[in-house]
């Protein structure tokens, strides 16, 4: 189906991040929020805030990151699409709902832009330190996807897709934003409604008498009611069977954990979002996602200069990870560099993925600005010798 | 005589999972004593329910939610309350009603409860109080009384416990009650009232935990639990909430204490918002035609 043009602003704006942020959740038909104010994310709900009511929706200011993390999840099992928006810290606080999504099969989206950590660390500066925390942040064993916009634009069309994924795969969608990028003002392009696809809430189509809550599709994916529909549905964060019952046992566990995760992994190769260039022949590429991508750049303009075969991959949708395609690009180069704005997150797995093949340069960076070019600029050469 | 026509039918049996009994409560546990109460509340006030969404958080009393052939919502620790402030922004046609532990509600989730009653939530919330954190073996809880024993407190506790009651009036709850497990009847009626209101609904409902706070405090049996608290309750409607602290051997006051108009949160939001709010009907279907969509 195609977004309501009633929620969708469409026209050329000039907009920051944060903003494009909100309109892309409008435009994909979430009228629903909560949150708790956050540098430097609280834009986005600011002008949700002032946005909602005007589609019917509305905007609930919770007492803690931990509230509002869950008054989603009621949100949508009432029938709405919904998102929170926080930090860092905040994220942290968010964790053991992102699990309760996970295990209950809750379409919601959390929108992290991440600032310097740990801790309160740097509060208005950027960072992209919290990717592992997004892929394992809460305890036991789940799936997520994880998205990462590197402009306003992409701000926009990513959380449409963001909205999608969560809907299609009912798995909670972490949208992994940056203060450079949630700040960042640039020109925005929002499409009319009727070319913005939406991937509409798996509703069952089943009488109650004949529906089971917890019961795999042939994607895996469980088909959803919402509470007042007359389906007396049974959600609960224990380990429970088809119907929705709790079910304390190995097999049931079994059962339920692996097709958590097996309904991500089917998925993996339509899951690969990435952007690249100038692959073809490349002895280094260097692979980066969000505010870095845009950095790397102007040092993959320096080598080329220079005379050194650079490719560029970034990756939009960090997870689930592209392994196939970094297995196979590792194989042809001799040095795959990535520049990440924490202390080495996501080369850990490109390492893992790389597996030798290759060498793999990490460019690290506490945060707090962007990397200064030279840094990536060097390690393409080193990666060249 | 066949044994078919020795089943007695349960007259609250439409509103259990019936493929779910039994319950995980002891013997002598306070809980399913004001599930029946609370069954029979809702049937009497002739409540559609299948407009109705039960969630609750973690521990003995947060398992009620799947008992209940209702929507029923098991969350997490403490969390019951955000939760069904977001189902009921959602889908405001829905009764939503919180039942849960003082562990739970109270100590755990205890912003959530002040600033639910605060907002003035549209969600009637029953709290059973055991005074003590029953599923996780008997460790002492914000509503542990005085210097009880318990498993984390084998010297006593050492701070006081928390009045719910005062608690919630002060943070703006328009309606208030205290009943005990013995208080069946009465517990009954305040809940069928509570139903009835608008708001946020606050019941607090003094359990017995023989297995833990009655056999560790050498406080005897489910049966003198119930005898103790016939004993030291005493009924006082529109009691001021400050003089109904619970003590470990003091009076016990009951009754419907608060018990007001205030207007709730979405009520007041949509009388705010005014002009600026829109009513926002579902998208009509799209008519996928194929081919040329005009007119060539």
């Amino acid at each position: 189906m195609h977004a309501d043009p009633r929620t969708v602003l469409t026209g050329t704006h000039f907009i920051n991040g944060d903003a494009a942020c909100c309109e892309g959740a409008l435009a994909a038909g979430a009228r629903y929020a909560a949150g708790y104010p956050i540098t430097p994310s609280t834009e986005i709900v600011e002008r949700f805030a002032a946005r909602a009511p005007e589609v019917g929706g509305l905007f609930i200011q919770m007492e803690d990151e931990i509230a509002s993390s869950i008054a989603i999840q009621g949100m949508v099992w009432g029938g709405q699409k919904a998102f929170t928006v926080t930090s860092g810290p905040g994220f942290s606080l968010m964790m053991e709902h992102i699990g309760l999504a996970a295990m209950t099969e809750t379409p919601v989206v959390f929108v992290d832009v991440q600032r310097g950590g740990p801790s309160t660390g740097l509060p208005t500066l950027p960072s992209q330190s919290d990717m592992m925390q997004a892929r394992f942040g809460s305890h036991g064993d789940y799936a997520v996807i994880a998205l990462s916009p590197n402009s306003p634009q992409e701000c926009f069309d990513l959380a449409i897709q963001a909205f999608n994924l969560a809907e299609e795969f009912r798995v909670p969608v972490m949208f992994m934003m940056d203060e450079c990028v949630g700040h960042m003002t640039e020109k925005v392009v929002i499409p009319p409604a009727d070319q913005i696809e939406i991937y509409p809430r798996r509703h069952t189509q089943k009488p109650p008498g004949e529906f089971r809550l917890y019961e795999p599709g042939p994607d895996l994916v469980p088909e959803m009611a919402h509470a007042g529909e007359g389906y007396k549905v049974y959600v609960t964060g224990l380990t429970h069977d088809r119907r929705g019952y709790p079910s304390l046992n190995p097999a049931t566990q079994k059962e339920l954990v692996t097709r958590l995760f097996e309904k991500i992994r089917r998925a993996a190769d339509r899951l690969v979002m990435v952007e690249s260039d100038q692959l073809e022949g490349a002895d280094v590429v260097v692979v980066s996602y969000g505010i870095t991508s845009r950095v790397a750049q102007r040092a993959v303009h320096a080598a080329r200069a220079k005379g050194i075969k650079v490719g560029t991959l970034r990756l939009i949708c960090v997870w689930p990870f592209p392994e196939k395609l970094i297995r196979e690009l590792a194989s042809k180069v001799k040095a795959l560099v990535m520049p990440e704005l924490n202390m080495g997150q996501v080369v850990i797995e490109l390492e893992r993925c790389a597996a030798g093949q290759c060498q793999v340069i990490s460019v690290p960076h506490a945060g707090g600005t962007v990397h200064d070019p030279a840094e990536i600029l060097q390690a393409i050469e080193r990666g060249a010798q | 005589m066949s044994t078919t026509d020795l089943h007695v039918h349960n007259p609250v049996e439409e509103l259990l999972r019936q493929d779910r009994i039994p319950t995980i409560w002891c013997p002598g546990c306070g809980i399913g004593t004001s599930v029946n109460s609370f069954a029979h509340a809702l049937l009497k006030q002739n409540i559609d329910l299948d407009k109705t969404a039960i969630v609750s958080g973690i521990g003995c009393s947060g398992r009620v939610s799947g008992y209940m052939n209702l929507d029923s919502f098991h969350t997490t620790h403490g969390r019951a309350i955000p939760f069904a402030t977001g189902l009921k922004l959602a889908r405001p046609e829905l009764n939503v009603i919180v039942y849960s532990g003082d562990g739970d509600l109270a100590s755990i989730g205890g912003n959530h409860l002040i600033h639910a009653a605060r907002r003035n939530m549209d969600i009637l919330v029953v709290c059973i109080n055991n005074m003590i954190y029953a599923m996780t073996g008997g460790q002492a809880a914000a509503t542990t009384p005085g210097s009880s024993l318990s498993t984390t407190t084998p010297y006593g506790a050492f701070e006081p416990e928390l009045n719910l009651v005062q608690l919630v009036d002060a943070a703006g709850a328009c309606f208030v009650a205290r009943w005990t497990a013995y208080h069946v009847v009465q517990l009954e009626r305040t809940l069928e009232k509570a139903l009835r209101k608008k708001g946020f609904r606050f019941i607090e409902v003094l359990s017995p935990c023989p297995t833990y706070f009655q056999r560790k405090n050498n406080m005897g049996d489910a049966l003198q639990a119930m005898l103790d608290y016939k004993k030291r309750s005493k009924i006082q409607h529109g009691c001021p909430t400050w003089e109904t602290a619970l003590t470990p051997s003091g009076p016990i006051i009951v009754g419907e204490f608060v018990d007001r108009e205030r207007e709730d949160y979405l009520t007041r939001m949509r009388k705010q918002l005014g002009p600026h709010y829109s009513e926002f009907p579902a998208q009509q279907e799209e008519h996928v035609s194929e081919g040329c969509s005009r007119e060539c």
